[in-house]
């Protein structure tokens, strides 16, 4: 096992998601302490202790992002949940809406209690079918229970939740787009400052964490942040749900204790590469974070700290396993036509520089490549640095350039011969 | 879109005070599920009932993907090909499903039983190949598999 477990922490059964269930769990108990026991700055005095960092891929410090906000200023707080899960590669908070949706809403209702929320919001992807209803019906049941709506198990607190259905965009992910999109408009993400937590929903200062950042709160509080911090590394404690996919022999959710060596997740919990195959590289977190070769991969542990000192990241703990065989120019065609598609438009380098890059990559794949076509991929690549209003200008070019550092050779093989050097391949094993 | 109106009320109850122009994206979702698509005459119903201008609602409508301004088939069958899914095999399967079909990505059958779409990565690419028919995932799918499903559908 990939040490010790935070979340999936029961076996799934076909009530396990019940609030039945999770009471039987000792679920609720901690959120009845908290109103009885604690005070509103002593659950962000224990978040920030604990050291949890953000799982929804910039691993921000939830902490510090909390204490932002000012609990006096006398203005209407939000916190919402991100449910969008839209970063290919990335299945892991499904997995918490369907398995341990009360697990999210005590949460939520802690963190509601911190920051002195009184509207919560749970922003799910609009694809999501089976992860919404199984939410929305942990919300009846918590209303039911009266675990949400006016003065809570008999205290002063009072919260209300909504779960609001995105209707299909990668960029409502981004925090600020999220926000725009809960007003009932275009996803666009907006330029910082104000932060989100000065000025968010509807101009209110609004708290935004990933589903599972806010899995993790109940068990913070329930246990201490000291209890939390012996789990996992020093500078990344706790755990991290992997969604392992591509080559693998055992894709699925995993949770890896922060620290575990990425050598014996391969073999142990994966069954290693796809038919026995050897290890080409990793997308370690989404498609974002940047290609690992297997050398680079192999001596590391996964540990937020170690992926970012190997010049990658866990991201959103999305991770793509690439067989050997595996072509690299295609691969990077696929993610280029995906950050064409998604681009809202708003920024000039994104909005053409996606677009350019998907030209030259369809033109390389169709045997008319030009001898400058790596040239200008790069060059169009470093344009979107720093250069635009979200992220996702930035890594789409982080994410080319490294797949284009590391496997050039693929790249100026296609482009001299008019073919790929490993037939075009994307799918191992149906040779 | 009127008959919608008292479920649109009951919408608006869970939401704070102000949140009008929120109740946007809900009462489009809910509008489509009932006629299929959005119509000219739900934009100016539902422009006026929530007091939100028209453009914004036609904005919402041209940025998100799932809204649709026209009828598709009765089935809309939306195969992911994004890198987990091609990486197990979503190129072969979109190739057997155009064949299949007879229709292209945006297409409907001429029968109107089927609409074809690819998406980008739907979550769930622990179980690729994924491809979704109407609301429900079918994953880990196989040309074999895809064409069993079909046959199910009228
Ligand atoms: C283009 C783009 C898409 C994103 N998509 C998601 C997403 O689907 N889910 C998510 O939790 N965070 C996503 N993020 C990160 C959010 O902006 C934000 O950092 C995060 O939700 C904060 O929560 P955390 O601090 O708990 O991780 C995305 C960021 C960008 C730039
Ligand atoms: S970087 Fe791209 S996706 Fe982000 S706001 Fe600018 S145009 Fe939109
Ligand atoms: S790539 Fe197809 S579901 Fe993620």
């Amino acid at each position: 096992m990939a040490g010790t477990k935070l979340l999936m922490t029961f076996p799934v059964t076909a009530t396990s998601h019940t609030l039945a269930d999770y009471r039987a769990r000792g679920g609720y108990a901690t959120l009845a302490r908290v109103l009885r026991e604690m005070k509103p700055e002593d659950v962000t005095k224990e978040v920030t202790a604990s050291g949890l960092q953000g799982r929804g891929g910039a691993a921000f410090p939830v902490g510090r992002k909390w204490q932002v906000v000012h609990l006096d200023d006398g203005q209407p707080h939000y916190l919402c949940a991100n449910a969008d899960e839209g970063e290919p590669g990335t299945f892991k908070d499904r997995w918490i809406l369907e398995n341990a949706p009360h697990l999210l809403l005590e949460s939520m209702l802690i963190a509601s209690y911190a920051l002195q929320v009184r509207n919560a919001f749970v922003y799910i992807r609009g694809e999501f079918d089976l992860p919404y209803r199984r939410l929305a019906a942990a919300v009846e049941e918590a209303y039911g229970a009266g675990y949400f709506g006016e003065r809570i198990l008999g205290s002063d607190f009072s919260c209300d939740v909504v779960v609001y259905r995105g209707a299909g965009s990668y960029v409502c992910g981004e925090a600020s787009a999220l926000i725009t999109s809960i007003e009932g408009k275009r996803g666009y993400p907006r330029n910082r400052p104000p932060r989100l937590t000065v000025r968010g929903l509807y101009q209110k200062p609004t708290v935004i964490n990933n589903v599972e950042s806010l899995a993790n709160i109940t068990g913070i509080i329930a246990n201490g942040a000291e209890a939390f911090r012996k789990v996992g590394t020093a500078k990344a404690p706790g755990t991290r749900l992997l969604s392992v996919s591509g080559h693998v022999e055992r894709p699925g959710v995993y949770e890896v204790e922060s620290g575990y060596p990425f050598r014996d997740f391969l073999r142990e919990e994966l069954g290693g590469v796809l038919g026995g195959r050897a290890l080409k590289a990793v997308i370690p977190g989404g498609i974002s974070a940047k290609v690992l070769t297997a050398a680079e991969i192999e001596p590391l542990a996964l540990d937020q700290s170690v992926f970012e000192a190997a010049g990658s990241t866990l991201g959103s703990g999305g991770m793509i396993v690439i067989a050997e065989g595996t072509c690299m120019v295609r691969l990077l065609q696929v993610m280029l036509r995906f950050y064409h598609h998604e681009s809202c438009g708003q920024c000039t380098p994104c909005r053409e520089g996606m677009g350019w890059m998907h030209r030259v990559i369809d033109r390389i794949v169709a045997g008319q490549g030009r001898p400058e076509d790596v040239a200008t991929l790069y060059h169009v690549s470093r344009w979107n640095d720093g250069t635009t209003i979200c992220g996702m200008g930035d890594a789409a070019g982080y994410a080319t350039t490294a797949i284009l550092d590391k496997f050039r050779d693929e790249f100026d093989y296609w482009i001299a011969n008019g073919r790929s050097k490993h037939r075009g391949v994307l799918e191992v094993g149906n040779a | 879109m009127k008959h919608l109106v008292p479920e649109f009320e009951r919408l608006k109850a869970r939401f704070p005070a102000g949140f009008e122009s929120s109740l946007v994206l809900p009462c489009l979702r809910r509008i489509q599920e009932d006629r299929g698509f959005v119509a000219d005459s739900d934009i100016a119903g539902l422009a006026a009932y929530l007091g939100v201008p028209r453009i914004q609602i036609e904005e919402a409508l041209s940025f998100y993907t799932q809204f649709r301004r026209k009828p598709i088939g009765r089935w809309h069958v939306q195969a992911c090909r994004n890198v987990s899914c091609s990486m197990r095999g979503a190129e072969r399967l979109i190739d057997h499903l155009r064949r299949r079909l007879g229709v292209a990505p945006g297409e409907t059958t001429p029968d109107g039983r089927f609409t074809l779409s690819t998406v980008e990565c739907l979550g769930s690419c622990g179980t690729a190949p994924v491809v979704m028919v109407n609301d429900a995932y079918h994953e880990g799918m196989t040309a074999e598999k895809i064409d069993a499903l079909l046959a199910g559908l009228e």
